[in-house]
């Protein structure tokens, strides 16, 4: 009789499984966050604990331009430098090629180089840094080194990586940019008796300008946090830069040679956790930046 | 000829040869890599192993590790990036809660590779004592792809048209009956684009590996299909070093005389894989579509 009752008056095995089904995938979006937020609370608790043990101050750890941890000194400054300039040079140096590339596939070639390009972009965005970092390696370095003198590997050599690196991905970024601007802009401009340069440059970049500013800001975070194809090149000396052709080190160089070497707990392991979190917050800041640009097109 | 003319005239002998000069780099970087690779990939490099001092060394461990870890990884990472798309694109309502989930995963999606090799190296192979390992590296790598699988699924979930929910929720399905019966075998054919396309990432990534899944190879027995057995080649929890972390390792440290003709030739190797991955990714995405629709 018990069992009856339940079953004519308790929840069928449909609605079981719609609340199991519910639950699951709530469940997988809760493990996600998670995961985010323990990644952020260990950078943090890592990256404080030198400041927290008192081995060295957070004024000394951004402004020294002293980096070295076997002998308690923890000046980052030479290192932040480093990456915020190489990020920079790559971007600015691609900014004008992938827009120009965007431009023509857009604007001024027939539809159908875009059928053709497209594969190609994208076989290029998916070639691993690595990769990248090999090229780098082979034919950057004995070009710096016959323009430059020195050893090749260094600030210029870094930047040209990263150039190659994240190029493709602004180019495909900036096509969808243009490509969102409406055709009949591009139609109202024209019967305006425009000439093609005057609505690229007075409607299209105009309208577009968000968007290509998302793709710039996406590829110097890239760029930013890209770690093994530069440190193949970039001679990692943590020393301030003084030249274009000098050997420096980005953050992420360090991380990667350092993290090996030293013991966990110890203020040299400490101060490249501080690194670490100084890359998490940049990554934050060009996650705000990007942001910031796209709400203002919206 | 007038100066507006000349002006636009000039603008677009600019942008064409900007672009060609960008299609000349693009083009040439391509050409140097297969054409400097390509030589030195023979069978005997495909399937012979690493040397660590002599010259003539394979690729083969390092292939197969990296195909491994693909597997691996997107065993944990679909799933789970699929329940989530599941509850955002059918479940989620617009809120505070949803709002914050999405913003998790936007972090997440910009978060450098090496922060989360640190992470994983932090708490896999540290904390939870896997050393370095397969499975510790599938996990780094899985907290890497989920952002943008999750997207992926997503929007292949979204792009089934509103109708047919309506038709299924008509006939007295239950919401989770139409998600599984009828929505999600119509996002299929983009689902399976998008974790083709993550396998490519996957198979190429590097820096979220070098302290997860470690930079040596051990001597793994081929015939051993047991996974419990240390020195089984399917045992998640040997170190391994996969292709693009070997390319690294050979021109940092690498003491093999031949490193410049290894780690081209792994490039070559590398690149040519990474087509195959996108060129499946849109073909069986095209394939199962049409099968579908049979």
């Amino acid at each position: 009789m018990k069992n009856w009752s339940n079953r004519l008056t308790g929840p069928s095995p449909e609605s079981r499984c719609e609340a199991h089904g519910r639950w699951i995938t709530r469940l997988a979006l809760v493990v996600i966050a998670a995961l985010v937020l323990s990644i952020i609370g260990f950078l943090l608790c890592r990256g404080s604990r030198l400041f927290l043990t008192g081995e060295g101050t957070l004024s000394a750890f951004l402004l020294g331009t002293n980096w070295d941890p076997g002998h308690q000194a923890f000046g980052a400054a030479p290192m932040i430098v480093t990456s915020l300039f190489v990020t920079l040079l790559a971007g600015l140096l691609a900014l004008p090629l992938a827009l120009a590339v965007a431009l023509a596939t857009t604007e001024i070639l027939p539809r159908g180089a875009k059928r053709f390009l497209q594969p190609g972009i994208e076989l290029l965005v998916g070639i691993p840094s690595v990769v990248y970092g090999l090229v780098g390696l082979t034919i950057l370095v004995p070009l710096t080194r016959k323009l430059l003198g020195g050893t090749g590997f260094g600030l210029l050599t870094g930047a040209g990586v990263l150039f190659l690196m994240v190029m493709p991905t602004m180019t495909s970024m900036a096509i969808d940019a243009l490509e969102a601007v409406p055709n009949q802009l591009r139609r109202a401009s024209a019967g305006l008796g425009a000439t093609r340069w005057q609505t690229i440059h007075r409607v299209v970049l105009p309208t577009a300008r968000g968007g290509i500013l998302t793709a710039l800001i996406f590829g110097m975070a890239r760029a930013f946090g890209e770690a093994l194809a530069v440190q193949m090149v970039i001679g990692n000396a943590a020393v301030m830069p003084h030249g274009l052709g000098s050997s420096a080190a980005t953050l992420t160089s360090v991380l990667t040679t350092g993290m090996g070497n030293t013991i966990m707990n110890t203020p040299e392991n400490d101060a490249l956790w501080s690194l670490a979190l100084v890359l998490l917050l940049m990554s934050f800041l060009f996650n705000l930046a990007t942001r910031l640009v796209s709400r203002k097109k919206g | 000829m007038k100066k507006i003319e000349l002006q636009n005239r000039l603008a677009t002998i600019l942008i064409l040869s900007l672009a060609a000069l960008a299609a000349l780099i693009a083009g040439g970087l391509v050409g140097y890599l297969l054409a400097s690779g390509l030589p030195h990939v023979s069978w005997q490099f495909l399937t012979g192993s690493t040397k660590s001092f002599a010259s003539g060394g394979g690729i083969f461990d390092q292939l197969f590790n990296s195909f491994y870890l693909v597997v691996l990884t997107l065993l944990v990472a679909v799933p789970l990036a699929l329940l989530a798309a599941i509850y955002l694109s059918e479940y989620a309502k617009q809120g505070p809660v949803t709002t914050g989930l999405r913003l998790a995963i936007e972090v997440l999606s910009s978060l450098p590779s090496i922060v989360i090799g640190l992470f994983g190296y932090l708490i896999f192979v540290l904390q939870w004592r896997l050393d370095f390992s397969l499975l510790a590296g599938a996990m780094a790598l899985t907290i890497l792809n989920l952002p943008l699988l999750t997207r992926a699924c997503e929007d292949a979930l979204r792009q089934v048209p509103q109708l047919q929910r309506q038709a299924g929720l008509g006939l007295g399905m239950p919401k989770w009956r139409v998600t599984t019966k009828l929505v999600l075998p119509a996002a299929l054919p983009g689902i399976i684009t998008g974790a083709v396309l993550s396998a490519g990432r996957i198979f190429g990534e590097a820096a979220a590996l070098i302290y997860t899944a470690g930079q040596s190879t051990i001597a793994v027995d081929y015939a051993n299909w047991n996974p419990f057995a240390p020195t089984s080649f399917l045992n998640p929890l040997r170190p391994a070093e996969t292709l693009a972390v070997h390319i690294w390792k050979v021109n940092t440290e690498g003491l093999v005389p031949d490193a410049a003709a290894v780690s081209s030739g792994a490039a070559a190797v590398l690149i040519i894989t990474i087509l195959i991955f996108n060129l499946a990714a849109r073909g069986l995405g095209k394939l199962l579509a049409r099968w579908l629709s049979r």
